[in-house]
């Protein structure tokens, strides 16, 4: 029988501009507090997997792994991810995998991103980094002119409304309002979004996800293992990864994120579930049009009625499948490192019953979705409590 | 930024970026652009030869850029646009001309134009825009 593998801690920074606390402070404080959360101690650890996008061009900083594990005084393997957005993902996999293979007992996650200490258009610069530089960062586009792209065509196809794109950024800066950490905790409005500047047409300031400082990690361990420290286990019982082609046109259809339904059909086997079972996910929305072709990529709903879903209320707090109860990329913030880790937190507090004010009642099943770029990477997590 | 300023880094592209020319593989028939390095459909079966594109197509989505990256900010805002062109690839590209006529399925060319330059002594980057026709 495969060895199960659990989530014992978590912890997380506040998210936003910390201009007083460096990437290095960062990292260590989500760390420390997913050791003490899981009850264990440094010398518990047996390796590491830190997710970041680009150390390199927001602070100059290459070699992240080794200095996260210096600075904590451990000499463990400590391993960077990098997938773009999806890098935090895409590392609590790797930890995933590290444990199920019988290699290592209890492995840190961290993800991290340091963003604010360089201009707006800077950062622009460096996360078009994700997309393919030599055939569309060449020509000028951005990411929000990626996702405006896709939201222009979905809005074709499908007769999605500005207005149902815009109650995504609504009903995540809700769910903001309740959650300690969130970048933006404030109430926001339809009208606010669709009068707000135009970033990329139909993307307005308000559909985009923010510039952010943060860090986010948990603790992975081998369920026997785990039994010393917290009757509290949270099973990953399902993890997926798949990648599509870097360059959004060479892309059959611009309507799905292809490399999201792969890796949730490999989640979703490997847990033995159907999309209807969960109960509360945490979806990659750093565009509104994002959540929106997540939903419905992840099987939530069907293709083309994503927007429809959103309207009629059904991601909400108190509807069928509650999506981004932490408030998602877009309120609670985007550190592009952090944000793939942050969303295992968020879930693992659901299935503990310890989301406060946003918990979703009696939450058992929940899901992860990260993404990179445009879409060339998607990490899909399904997590699942016993008691 | 330095990878903007290589020479040889834009050199190489050339052909493609300023003349449209992609590649065939020889043996599905299926045509690539950019060009591709390889044949994902038949891989080490596949056989690629260059291929000259015609310049013509529509265009399957678009967007307008109000919020530009550095090197583009004096630009905005501009028109971005995935092209489909006739002979199947989708390519991504700037719309220029007459934008009243902007809409998804309408007409497009390539025009050769100036893309951006890297600063006053860098390299200055030309390559097609899509004229709307």
């Amino acid at each position: 029988m495969t060895r199960r593998v659990c989530v014992i801690g978590v912890g997380l920074t506040k998210f936003g501009e910390h201009w007083g606390k460096g990437f290095r402070e960062l990292a260590i404080e989500a760390g420390i507090k997913a050791i003490e959360d899981a009850g264990i101690s440094g010398k518990d650890i047996d390796a590491m997997y830190i997710g970041n996008m680009s150390g390199g061009r927001f602070i100059g900083q290459e070699h992240i792994a080794s200095l996260i594990a210096g600075e904590l005084g451990l000499n463990i393997p400590a391993t960077r991810v990098e997938a773009a957005c999806a890098s935090g993902g895409l590392a609590v996999r790797q930890a995933y995998l590290a444990v199920l293979s019988g290699k290592h007992d209890v492995v840190l996650v961290g993800g991290v991103e340091k963003m604010t200490d360089v201009k707006t258009s800077e950062a622009a610069l460096t996360l078009v980094g994700a997309a393919d530089q030599e055939w569309e960062g060449y020509h000028g586009v951005t990411f929000p002119g990626l996702y405006a792209l896709m939201a222009r065509r979905h809005m074709y196809e499908y007769g999605t409304t500005r207005e149902q794109l815009a109650m995504v950024a609504v009903k995540n800066h809700e769910n903001a309002t309740k959650n300690p950490i969130a970048q933006y905790p404030y109430p926001i409005t339809i009208e606010s979004v669709i009068n707000s500047p135009p970033i990329a047409e139909p993307l307005n300031l308000l559909d985009c996800s923010p510039i952010t400082d943060g860090a986010a990690a948990i603790v992975v361990c081998a369920e026997d293992v785990a039994k010393k420290f917290t009757d509290k286990l949270v099973h990953i019982a399902g993890s997926g990864h798949a990648t599509d082609t870097l360059a959004l046109h060479d892309r059959e259809s611009l309507t799905e994120i292809k490399a999201t339904k792969l890796a949730a059909k490999m989640a979703y086997e490997e847990a033995g579930i159907k999309p209807a079972e969960v109960d509360v996910a945490e979806v990659h929305d750093c565009f509104t049009i994002a959540e929106i072709l997540a939903i419905e990529d992840l099987g939530f709903v069907e293709k083309g009625k994503g927007g429809e879903f959103v309207e009629d209320g059904e991601t909400r707090l108190d509807g069928s499948i509650p999506i981004n109860t932490s408030g998602g990329l877009k309120a609670c913030g985007h550190p592009v490192g952090a944000t793939g880790v942050k969303q295992i937190a968020e879930i693992v507090l659901q299935l503990r019953g310890e989301a406060g004010e946003r918990q979703v009642k009696d939450a058992r099943i929940g899901l992860t979705h990260n993404v990179g770029g445009s879409g060339a990477t998607a990490v899909v997590h399904i997590l699942e409590r016993d008691w | 930024m330095s990878h903007r300023s290589s020479v040889p880094l834009a050199w190489r592209r050339f052909e493609a970026r300023y003349r449209l020319v992609g590649n065939r593989c020889l043996t599905c028939g299926t045509i690539y652009f950019p060009p591709n390095a390889i044949c994902p459909k038949c891989r080490r079966k596949g056989k690629l030869e260059k291929y000259q594109l015609k310049g013509e197509g529509k265009i399957h989505t678009y967007t307008i850029i109000h919020a530009a990256p550095s090197g583009f900010e004096k630009r905005v805002p501009y028109c971005i646009a995935i092209i489909e062109l006739d002979e199947g690839p989708k390519v991504l590209g700037e719309v220029v001309g007459d934008l009243t006529l902007l809409d998804i399925g309408a007409r497009v060319r390539a025009v050769f134009r100036k893309i951006y330059e890297d600063g006053e002594d860098g390299i200055i980057h030309y390559g097609l825009k899509w004229e709307l026709v």
